[in-house]
């Protein structure tokens, strides 16, 4: 069991002044497993994404992946172990075409160009990057290929627009171009933080469809999203945060019952409307 | 020790004269998250201001203060309505470029108006000195406590009790929900320049009186203080930037007490170094917390490059290739050498600027580092004047680097503080430096330019050589922009948070811009330095950073050809023109800001 758990957090905390954004929350994945994490806005979980992925350090607890202690690694770090995440108001790079964002997902997975040789490896790589012998060439020429591979899953909502840059992209299609840059890190762990988010009902199945394909090739998935058809259609496994604390975990229906998840996820007046609906 | 006490109060004195320029700053950056450059220029306006008061009007003492509080307040006002209201839905980069043009054009009028040449601004008080302990004091002193001790009381009362300070403190905490309450913002802007103004002014008099002497490089002086003072305290943190300056003061104070008066500014910029690596939101800065997601692009204007195809480069290469075999005057010639040298540094501050998004103001600095070093070399070791410059551009790409290092973490504005931070100690360190850089005296009798052991003595060698290694660079750096480096600079310029978490290791990427970028200053520099002969401290000043910053604009930021149109542009036009020297500088501040209010993207777009 435990060679298979591809997240452990422990006791993960951080406080902001006299909040506690994430309050001491334990959460294990396994591989292959798509867990969502569902709460108000305001739960923690985005902090949560940060402090997993390395762009904000917790004040207390760790973080394991694949066995290995890494709490308090940078995010560059955590890149090269194989982590991506997409962001959940969209950080694309938009003066970069959407090729060039996605080749920047790619970035880790640069070998030719980028030898692993201490102290004198930047320069190598400046070098390299100017000079570029053959093997670089190469190396650029695959991943471009790659890149083109990974937005044919979108359809024919990238492809068209590969040399485009980013800011004259629809929001949607924003969205989108920060999921292939992830793909194209080929992660073992993939962090979502609402890929849905503005997106409307026709872009929300065709998200949920690739979200599914991804889970289906084995890929283990850590997911932040609103849309409760989706998560519970997906997840294997279903977190609930409210204020910080994970205040239930389980199968998304045992979740979705759960009085104290609904007093906290739709509020006391809207629990008993949605009820009585029901 | 009664010189310890005399120290103390001096340092205190000169802290309480910061304090009214960083509360001014404190203010603006509180509102608008700005940091006003032009603030340095207002306190020159103040001083001067009063210099007409007092030696041609004869006003009286209180009276000046009041002309000079409520002329620099009119010109806060100027600036704020007309430099950078209508930047208010622009991107981040904007406003600041606007302060820094409308810094220049303010010295600039100031210059043209009263002359470059110091003034004494006599100080109205009896010349008496009073014992206080082991030390002595004297009214100006008394008066400088109690003008700062006034300001800040008024201050406190107007942002706690008043209505329009309760505005103003509101938009500093949350300009939107202040926006959606009713708050009209662009009043409490007008308010917050005003005063910062006002402040900016009667500290500018105060000094003048207080060192009997104003001239026109108070201006750089004043904004760098009162930014080092406000960024220890913390960036719009208003009480916070009152005891920076009393501590930058104090610092200063000791500094000179054990090293000498040269040093004084070098604790300054070292204090803000220090701060900005260890506390980069100052001393006294709240709980540490990421920086709010941006939305895409908003540092620099979105573009689309203007395309130029390849075979009209080599047309236009080709052409000024061969210019010299044509009949053209020397005088031609020595206008495009010009126009080369500063392409070569804007090709480095349009990699450093443009595509990692590092505003640099203290570019100059890397030129005076390649001259020095090619001309030391070839005058100490006798090394070849080719191989000089070679090595001038090394040196400054790694120690260009080493010393920029350090503001890697930095964002934005901050960079910029930094960069003009770390130029002035470059320039301080060579002027205190003797054994190596000859200090004030300067290095003369540098060997001319030399290729293969052959003098370049005529101006038409000098031509090709010079265009020769322009574009060479470009070429290199055209080549750089296309590799995998192009886009993950682009990227890091872009969103370094994205960046980071896409494995771009900041540190690792800024370097090397900045390496790439520190060579061809270098090398500018070290050309420079064979053509000139003679280079001392200020040969290489702030002006040329503002320069090139104005011609990478003008080209489009990190556009390759952009910044050599912009360098032939800038450095051709007056001369064709026959524009005097003097009103140059000024010209350049207004295209800047005329660049930065209508086409921020520059002529060719950015990349």
């Amino acid at each position: 069991m435990a060679q298979s758990l591809m997240l452990s957090l422990r006791g993960l905390t951080r406080r902001f002044g006299g909040l506690t954004a994430v309050d001491a929350i334990d959460l294990d994945l396994a591989k292959g497993e798509l867990v969502s994490i569902i709460g108000p806005n305001g739960a923690g979980k985005t902090t949560l994404f940060n402090l997993v992925t390395g762009l904000d350090r917790p004040d207390d607890g760790t973080v394991h992946f694949e066995g290995q202690d890494v709490t308090g690694l940078s995010p560059e770090r955590l890149a090269a172990e194989g982590i991506a995440r997409t962001f959940q108001l969209g950080r694309v790079f938009g003066n970069l075409s959407v090729m060039d964002n996605v080749l920047i997902g790619a970035h880790t997975r640069l070998r030719a160009v980028k030898p692993a040789v201490p102290v004198i490896g930047p320069l190598l790589e400046l070098g390299l990057a100017l000079l570029r012998p053959a093997s670089v060439k190469a190396e650029e020429e695959r991943l471009r290929e790659e890149v083109k591979a990974i937005l044919a899953r979108f359809g024919e909502r990238l492809l068209p627009r590969i040399d485009q840059p980013a800011y004259s992209l629809s929001y949607a299609n924003r969205r989108r171009v920060e999921i292939a840059r992830a793909l194209a890190l080929k992660p073992r762990l993939l962090l979502l933080d609402e890929p849905t988010a503005g997106m409307n009902p026709t872009e929300t199945a065709e998200m949920q469809g690739l979200v599914a394909e991804l889970k289906a090739e084995g890929l283990t998935i850590l997911l932040i999203e609103h849309k409760l058809e989706m998560v519970m259609r997906l997840s294997d496994r279903v977190i609930v945060m409210d204020e910080g604390k994970k205040i239930a975990e389980g199968p998304g229906e045992q979740v979705r019952g759960d009085p104290k998840v609904i007093e906290a996820y739709l509020g006391h007046g809207l629990a008993t409307e949605r009820e009585s609906a029901a | 020790m009664s010189s310890w006490l005399d120290y103390t109060i001096n340092g205190l004195i000169v802290g309480n004269v910061y304090a009214l320029v960083a509360v001014g700053l404190a203010l603006i950056f509180g509102v608008s998250r700005l940091i006003n450059f032009a603030q340095g220029s207002i306190y020159l306006v103040g001083a001067y201001i009063g210099w007409v008061a007092v030696v041609q009007l004869h006003t009286p003492l209180p009276l000046t203060i009041i002309v000079v509080a409520v002329a620099a307040a009119i010109v806060g006002l100027i600036i704020e309505r007309f430099g950078l209201r209508p930047l208010q839905n622009s991107v981040r980069i904007a406003p600041l470029l606007a302060t820094i043009g409308i810094s220049f054009v303010l010295d600039q009028l100031v210059m043209l108006t009263f002359s470059p040449n110091p003034r004494a601004l006599p100080s109205q008080l009896p010349d008496v000195r009073f014992q206080l302990g082991g030390g002595t004091i004297g009214p100006l002193d008394l008066l400088i406590a109690g003008v700062g001790l006034t300001s800040a009381l008024l201050l406190f009362v107007f942002l706690r009790y008043s209505k329009l300070g309760w505005a103003v403190r509101a938009a500093s905490q949350d300009r939107d929900a202040a926006m959606q309450m009713g708050v009209d913002v662009n009043r409490v802007n007008q308010a917050v320049f005003g005063i910062a103004a006002a402040l900016g002014g009667v500290s500018g008099m105060l000094v003048g009186m207080y060192y009997n002497q104003i001239d026109t490089a108070m201006s750089l002086q004043a904004t760098l203080k009162g930014v080092v003072a406000e960024v220890v305290g913390g960036a719009g943190n208003v009480p916070g930037a009152v005891i920076g300056s009393l501590l930058l003061g104090l610092v200063e104070s000791y500094g000179v007490a054990v090293f000498g008066t040269s040093y004084r500014n070098l604790f300054a910029f070292l204090l803000l170094v220090v701060v900005l690596v260890l506390r980069p939101n100052g001393l006294f800065a709240s709980a540490r917390q990421a920086p709010p997601e941006p939305l895409t692009g908003t540092f620099i204007a979105p573009s689309r490059p203007v395309r130029i195809p390849r075979w009209a480069l080599a047309v236009a290469a080709g052409g000024f290739a061969v210019l010299p075999l044509f009949p053209v005057s020397f005088y031609v010639l020595q206008t495009l050498i010009n126009a080369w040298l500063l392409g070569m540094l804007a090709l480095s501050l349009t990699l450093v600027a443009g595509t990692i998004g590092q505003v640099s103001l203290g570019h100059a600095a890397l030129l005076a580092i390649g001259a020095y070093t090619s001309a030391l070399l070839s005058l100490t070791f006798s090394v070849p004047a080719g191989l000089a410059i070679i090595g001038g551009g090394l040196m400054s790409a790694a120690l260009g680097t080493a010393l920029i290092s350090p503001s890697f973490r930095l964002r934005g504005h901050y960079v910029s503080i930094a960069t003009l931070a770390i130029g002035e100690i470059v320039s301080l360190v060579i002027l205190n430096w003797e054994g190596v850089t000859r200090g004030p005296i300067g290095i003369s009798g540098i060997p001319p330019l030399s290729l293969f052991g052959y003098d370049l003595i005529s101006p038409t060698s000098i031509y090709w050589f010079s265009f020769a290694v322009m574009v060479v660079l470009a070429l290199l750096q055209g080549r750089l922009l296309t590799s995998h480096l192009g886009r993950s600079f682009r990227a890091i310029r872009d969103d370094d948070v994205a960046a980071r978490a896409y494995g771009l290791s900041l540190n690792r990427y800024k370097s090397l811009a900045f390496i790439f970028g520190g060579f061809a200053a270098g090398v500018s520099g070290g050309i420079a330095a064979h053509l000139y002969s003679y280079i001392n401290h200020e040969t290489f000043n702030t002006q040329q950073s503002i320069l090139a910053l104005t011609v990478v604009i003008l080209g489009g930021l990190g556009n390759v050809v952009g910044a050599i149109v912009g360098s032939v542009a800038l450095v051709g036009l007056p001369e064709v023109f026959r524009i005097a020297a003097e009103y140059r500088i000024l010209i350049y501040g207004i295209v800047l800001l005329l660049l930065v209010r209508f086409r921020p993207q520059g002529l060719l777009g950015t990349i």
